[in-house]
């Protein structure tokens, strides 16, 4: 029994320590089941709501599984309920959030990447200040600008067309991918730059050839960041489009709020879910990127 | 200079300062063809800063940097005919190694063909021939600076400038290096401008030293010569290891005949130092300090007729390392070591009989630390 003095005394019988350690699993497993539910069960009601008929919605509790399951209602909410005097479902204001997400998730996280990368290794006069004032500009609310953002979109002759919100959810992006990029970018050391300006390489081919490569985890973090900003928005959205280039944010709002009669739950239902469904597909797509890309920065690879 | 061929670099009145802070003042040197110059310093110093501005990565304040003649004050890293290797060896990650060696040469618009029978020059030149496929990640240390050798090799330029490139070695694989590194240097006749804080690498490879401290060039010249005529205080502990001992000494010139008073001991002890080449006139009572290198404080045989003074004195620390022990003696309020044969029996407390051989000392002015 030599050893033994080596090992950490125990301080009980085993047989009792293991029943504790069982227990507290079981605490914190029954902790996370109810945190899983709580967050879960809007989405969960929403869903059977969708799939109901609306006299059973009116008849049977909230809670309860459907008892014939029908999609009509998420036909209706895709291409012919109202949203006000315009009925045709959500479809083309589907479309015209796609028309917007796509061209401005790309620009604002291509300028956020250049941003991030003139900031962090090409260390110009003013840079820190620059740097100091984009992180300013994430922290600015949204209402503020309003009317200032519609003059401007006005002289620039973008009012109320999709190109407009994509210049304003570029602008407003830039704060946000510019700060990922950068932070993102103070990790790969200064010599890779200094080696590669020896071997001739200038500005955007360091950047094209060595800085871009390295980027797929944080360029995940920022799609997925911008993605779900920009489907989102219903503020800008609202502000700056009109009839036609309205996105799907506030098509929902309109269909919802729109209703004349009798409230179609399990149409406004289906709506939401479809208004939704791309950032969790987007998420669920690229999550693990996202986590670990968040994690990049602190932990160096 | 007539019938002489243009130094390959030339330096004249570099200065450089970061707002009030002076990081160079008036740098002054000029290198042959072929020559290995070894900038060391303590961190700080400035010899990273003054390799940068030779690059071109960083601007001088004011003076000229000339490659070949040229004056460079106006022209970019890439076309200064440099290649330089870093301490991190800067390797990009996302590429192989071939691609890593030939990217330089593909940004200058170089063929494939080029590309290809240059890479495979340089990569027998440095045994990679295997790795040639593999990512950065993929190699251990010393591959990785292999690479980074290869890469500077690659586009044969007029200049190498290497920053501290064994730093991140480990001990065994630093010595390889540094033996890699200078039959490059011999094989290829390159001319060399080479970083470090070490001073063994910087004796061992250079055949010239600067010697930088606080933004000057403290000493320049031969490792040899500046190993044993350091011009301050400053070069002579520095350069060598163990460290050069500085014992307090004043200066007596009675009777035509140049003395030293040292306090040795508890007494006062002179002895003559007619031999020793002083630059300038001496005064009488000077304040000096004497500079001994360890490789002259040794055991004393008993015969009288050994050069220097004999002394008993007390080890306070013993240090083995086989072909030599180091040891650190007792000598009135402070330490001087010294090196002393494997096979003498010290015990730490039990004095020991000890030679000093002053006929190398340096003799430095007490006030001013430079060399007398």
């Amino acid at each position: 029994m030599t050893d033994a003095t080596l090992k950490i005394a125990p301080t009980g019988p085993p047989a009792r320590r293991r029943i504790a350690r069982a227990v507290l699993r079981g605490l914190l497993y029954l902790l996370l089941v109810l945190f899983v539910a709580y967050y879960i069960l809007p989405l969960f009601v929403m869903a059977i709501t969708s799939l109901k008929s609306l006299d059973e919605i009116r008849a049977g509790s909230l809670m309860s599984l459907p008892q014939s399951v029908s999609l009509i209602s998420w036909a209706t909410a895709w291409s012919s309920a109202c949203a006000g005097i315009q009925c045709e479902g959500l479809q083309p204001f589907f479309w015209n959030s796609v028309k917007m997400v796509v061209p401005a998730v790309f620009l604002s996280t291509f300028l956020g990447a250049v941003n991030g990368y003139a900031l962090s290794h090409w260390r110009f006069r003013g840079a820190n200040l620059i740097f100091a004032l984009m992180l300013f500009g994430c922290f600015i609310p949204f209402q503020v600008v309003l009317l200032p953002m519609a003059r401007t979109l006005g002289l620039l002759g973008l009012a109320g067309s999709l190109s407009g919100l994509v210049l304003v959810h570029v602008i407003y992006g830039l704060g946000f991918t510019t700060l990922f990029f950068r932070n993102y970018y103070v990790t790969i050391p200064l010599e890779l730059v200094k080696a590669a300006k020896i071997d001739g390489a200038g500005f955007f081919t360091i950047f094209f050839r060595i800085f871009l490569p390295l980027s797929p985890p944080i360029i995940v973090v920022t799609v997925i960041w911008q993605f779900t900003q920009i489907w989102n928005d219903f503020l800008f959205g609202v502000s700056f489009s009109q009839a036609g280039t309205q996105p799907v944010t506030v098509a929902l709002n309109n269909i919802v709020n729109s209703t004349t009669g009798v409230k179609e739950y399990n149409v406004d239902m289906a709506a939401a879910i479809i208004a939704g469904l791309p950032t969790l597909i987007v998420y669920v797509l690229a999550g693990k990127y996202f986590i670990r890309g968040l994690t990049a920065g602190s932990v160096k690879g | 200079m007539t019938g002489q061929r243009d130094p390959i670099l030339k330096i004249e009145g570099l200065t450089k300062s970061f707002h009030d802070v002076h990081v160079l003042m008036d740098i002054n040197l000029s290198i042959e063809e072929g020559a290995f110059l070894v900038l060391v310093g303590p961190s700080g110093c400035g010899k990273s800063t003054l390799l940068n501005c030779v690059a071109g990565l960083e601007a001088q304040t004011s003076g000229r940097i000339l490659i070949g003649g040229r004056d460079m004050t106006r022209v970019a890293p890439k076309d200064r005919d440099i290649a330089m290797v870093f301490q991190s060896y800067a390797l990009y990650p996302n590429m192989s190694v071939a691609r890593n060696i030939t990217f330089g040469m593909k940004v200058r618009g170089a063929t494939r063909a080029q590309q290809k029978s240059a890479l495979e020059k340089v990569a027998g030149m440095l045994k990679i021939d295997h790795l040639l496929d593999r990512r950065p990640a993929q190699l251990s240390g010393g591959q990785r600076q292999r690479v980074a050798m290869g890469r500077a090799l690659v586009r044969q330029p007029k200049l190498f400038l290497l920053d501290e490139p064994l730093s991140n070695l480990d001990a065994k694989l630093r010595v390889e290096m540094r033996a890699e590194i200078k039959r490059l240097h011999r094989a290829l006749g390159a001319t060399i401008v080479y970083v470090t804080h070490d001073q063994t690498e910087a004796m061992s490879l250079a055949t010239e030293v600067a010697v930088m401290e606080g933004g000057v060039i403290a000493q320049l010249g031969p490792p040899q010569q500046v190993y044993d005529y350091p011009v301050n205080t400053f070069v002579a502990g520095f350069i060598g290891s163990p460290a050069m001992n500085f014992v307090d000494g004043r200066i007596r010139t009675d009777g035509g005949v140049v003395r030293i008073a040292v306090a040795l001991d508890g007494a006062v002890q002179e002895f003559r130092a007619d031999h020793y080449p002083f630059a300038d006139g001496i005064e009488d009572g000077a304040e000096v300090v004497l500079g001994i290198r360890p490789e002259y404080v040794t055991g004393a045989g008993h015969s009288a007729d050994e050069p220097g003074v004999a002394l008993d004195l007390i080890p306070t620390l013993v240090e083995t390392n086989g072909f030599d022990q180091h040891v650190n003696l007792a000598l009135g309020d402070s330490d001087i070591s010294g090196r002393f044969s494997p096979r003498e029996q010290i015990r730490i407390g039990t004095p020991v009989r000890t030679r000093i051989d002053l006929s190398q000392m340096s003799v430095f002015d007490r006030r001013t630390r430079r060399r007398l």
